[in-house]
């Protein structure tokens, strides 16, 4: 398993994203989501990365992510015990004689149509990665005419928060 | 309410109270505004360079002679961009240092005004952290943070940038600032556990080397390492970055590992059952082939940084923590072992190394035409001048001989640039060093192509009062990659001749800066032109020493081999013995 889904507490300064970013792109690591937005704390944003590490080991990016000055806390969100979902708008092709097709589809994966033309429509479907890539192999068919994924967010299941000091950053020293 | 004042005259009053009292750099556009205070500092002495990159390495240099934060200023666009290589030299070798730079008004960041680099991007993977400050009332709280950044932990560059307008615009100045820094957390105390732990398996091994790394110097750790050493009777090896960490006539001192260390010191790490690794991060200099480094050693490895563990080797016991802190802690859990075990027995160990180093010492071949040996000068050079003077290097085959043929006894007496590997650092840094300890004899080591890269800074030099003196090791080539287009490149030397036995006249070139100028041909005239030119302290001294060329440094392990294939002369293996 070289996949990890990475939860990152850092201060909201100006430049914290480019010095993440560019930390994973110059020690050789390659960022395959990243999704970047407020917390419950003001002047904290979280950073959820999955990262792929195939051949390197995670921990040197938890390290070298941790001498950031403006990260907070690292912790590594395991598939099990968390929940992860992303967010996408579609565009298919869908006239008179296809459309039932289509929202048929829609209707399956609880997805909902957020705009209707006489030529397609856009629908927004949020989930996990395999539902997302599971309907999407079912739109295909019909013709996909834009797509627009955002990062993948996700949360530890349980009581606890990230910010709880019981929760165990990773790598903070050794 | 603080006192009121400019943002230029806040940042000089915060440089005062930081404890600034040396800085380096060169005016410009963005920065003018601080120049004006700064003119009035009556504690803050600026040196005008002639080139943003002196300033960043006399910087360097003064923070490596003396343990203080280094300082360098420049203005914006092209002033910031000379400082890049001193940064990022300073980043590799872990250098506290702070640059300030002038930036554009902040209203005309962003539209490519004139002298605009986003400096504060640039120099995002080659700094700790840096700042861009565009309200005036941060300035104090900036400088505060950037030298709490740049000196403790990890030592490192911090470079802040502070738009025209904030330097310009009314503040109130108050002393000293909140520092807030939540995510940075240095781990100074070692862990108890792994510390009993290393110090078990410490009196357990059969063949265990300190590998001492510049960390040592820059936790200034160096006592501490000497009593563990003498405490435990543990062989010692100081990489490229700590020559100095230890006494070089101690008895237990193996030399320099890596690409041009000792037999003994290469042989000690590849033979090892235990390697404690203090303040050291296993760079491919070091290692050689990493797969077949050290195959039957376990790692302790102490660090500041816990992004070193484990980063080229895995380490069996890793600590992290402050060396000042964790040597104390070791001894005191070695003599705990002591008292409830038996001591480390190390007699075969030492009957091995002592076989490899008797047989293999460091040597070189004395020219059959008379010409002048490149070794011979720097071997003078330190008997002569001695262990309390302070040598910086260049890069190439002289800082090799120099890191192999001076011996050291103090830290913060050799400086070098052993991971960026910068060209040009000897001459502003052996300024710099200059400048931190004046009545220090500071000699600049360097290569004739170095020089050409940063020897404006002797007018700087000169103007300024800094007797620096330095030793021009002239192979009228680039040596040590001449060296590899001899060995890998079937000598096909492809612009390497530099032509400087006849252009420039670097006697001339001294005079013409203001400098003593000598030069020594013969092997007869080495000691009293040393001697000469230790007796000239009323200008910098520059001795054109015309050596001959084809000199090459051994031992050495070609990149990419395995150090078990060190080789101390072309073709000759050592015949490393029958494995024990």
């Amino acid at each position: 398993m070289s996949r990890h889904t990475l939860s990152v507490l850092v201060e909201d300064k100006p430049g914290v994203l480019a010095r993440v970013a560019s930390l994973f792109s110059r020690r050789g690591f390659n960022i395959e989501s990243l999704a970047v937005g407020p917390t419950e704390v003001p002047e904290i944003s979280r950073m959820t990365i999955v990262v792929n590490v195939e051949g390197l080991p995670l921990e040197q990016v938890t390290k070298q992510l941790n001498k950031l000055i403006n990260v907070l806390k690292i912790v590594e969100l395991e598939p099990e015990q968390s929940v992860a979902r992303e967010f996408m708008l579609v565009k298919v092709k869908a006239d008179a004689e296809t459309r039932s097709q289509v929202l048929e589809v829609v209707g399956l994966f609880k997805a909902k149509v957020v705009d209707v033309a006489p030529e397609a429509i856009t629908v927004e479907v949020t989930g996990n990665a395999e539902k997302l890539q599971t309907f999407l192999r079912m739109l295909e068919p019909f013709g996909i005419k834009e797509l627009v994924k955002s990062g993948m967010v996700a949360v530890g299941r349980g009581s606890r928060s990230i910010t709880d000091r019981s929760l165990r950053p990773v790598d903070r020293t050794a | 309410m603080g006192e009121q004042l400019t943002g230029a005259q806040s940042l000089v009053r915060s440089l005062e109270s930081v404890g600034v009292t040396d800085v380096f750099g060169i005016p410009g556009g963005a920065i003018l505004p601080l120049y004006d205070p700064l003119m009035d500092s009556q504690v803050v002495r600026h040196v005008l360079v002639r080139h943003e990159q002196g300033a960043g390495h006399a910087a360097e240099g003064y923070a490596a002679a003396t343990g203080r934060v280094g300082v360098c200023m420049a203005t914006s666009g092209p002033g910031a961009t000379n400082l890049v290589t001193p940064i990022a030299d300073a980043h590799m070798d872990s250098v506290p240092m702070v640059a300030i730079t002038g930036q554009v008004p902040s209203g005309s960041i962003g539209t490519d005004a004139f002298q605009e680099a986003d400096i504060r991007g640039i120099t995002m993977p080659i700094t700790k952290h840096n700042f861009l400050v565009t309200n005036p009332d941060e300035i104090p709280r900036a400088i505060a943070e950037a030298f709490h950044l740049a000196s403790t932990g990890r030592p490192g560059p911090v470079l802040v940038d502070v738009s025209k307008d904030a330097l310009q615009a009314m503040t109130s100045f108050d002393w000293p600032p909140v520092i807030d820094l939540p995510g940075y957390h240095p781990v100074t105390r070692p862990h108890a556990k792994q510390v009993r732990e290393a110090a078990r398996m410490i009196v357990d091994a059969r063949q265990p080397v300190l590998y001492v790394g510049g960390g040592v110097i820059r936790a200034n750790a160096s006592a501490s390492l000497r009593r563990l050493a003498d405490l435990t009777g543990i062989p010692v090896v100081t990489t490229l970055m700590a020559r100095g960490a230890f006494p070089d006539s101690h008895p237990q001192h193996l030399g320099m590992p890596g690409m041009h260390g000792t037999v003994a010191a290469v042989g000690a790490l590849q033979k090892a059952d235990l390697i404690v690794a203090l303040g050291a991060r296993f760079d491919d200099r070091v290692t050689g082939k990493l797969s077949t480094f050290a195959p039957n050693a376990a790692i302790i490895h102490a660090d500041i940084d816990p992004a070193e563990i484990g980063k080229n080797r895995h380490a069996d016991v890793p600590i992290v923590g402050d060396l000042a802190e964790v040597i104390p802690e070791l001894i005191a859990a070695i003599e705990h072992e002591f008292a409830v075990h038996q001591r480390g027995d190390y007699a075969a160990w030492w009957s091995t190394l002592s076989r490899m180093r008797e047989t293999y010492p460091l040597g070189y071949d004395i020219p059959q035409d008379g010409s002048l040996s490149p070794q011979y000068v720097i071997a003078r050079l330190g008997q002569i001048s001695g262990p309390d003077s302070i040598y910086s290097a260049g890069v190439g085959q002289h800082q090799m001989w120099a890191a192999q043929f001076i011996g050291y006894e103090h830290p913060g007496t050799w400086l070098n640039s052993g991971g960026l590997g910068t060209m040009g650092y000897a001459v502003p840094a052996a300024m710099g060093a200059k400048v931190g300890r004046p009545d220090a004899t500071v000699w600049a080591i360097d290569g004739d192509g170095c020089f050409q890269m940063t020897n404006q800074e002797l007018v700087t030099c000169t103007v300024n009062d800094i007797p620096i003196k330095v030793a021009l090791i002239n192979n009228s080539s680039l040596g040590m990659v001449r060296q590899w287009q001899t060995l890998f490149y079937n000598e096909r030397y492809s612009n390497t001749d530099l032509h400087s036995h006849r252009v420039p006249d670097f006697v001339k070139l001294a005079d013409a800066y203001g400098c003593h100028g000598l030069r020594c041909e013969t092997p007869e005239e080495v000691d009293a032109t040393i001697e000469k030119a230790l007796g000239m302290n009323d200008a910098p001294v520059v001795i054109d020493f015309v050596v001959h060329k084809d000199a090459m440094v051994w031992p050495m392990v070609a990149a990419g081999t395995s150090n078990d294939d060190i080789m101390i002369a072309r073709s000759m293996a050592p015949e490393w013995g029958s494995d024990d």
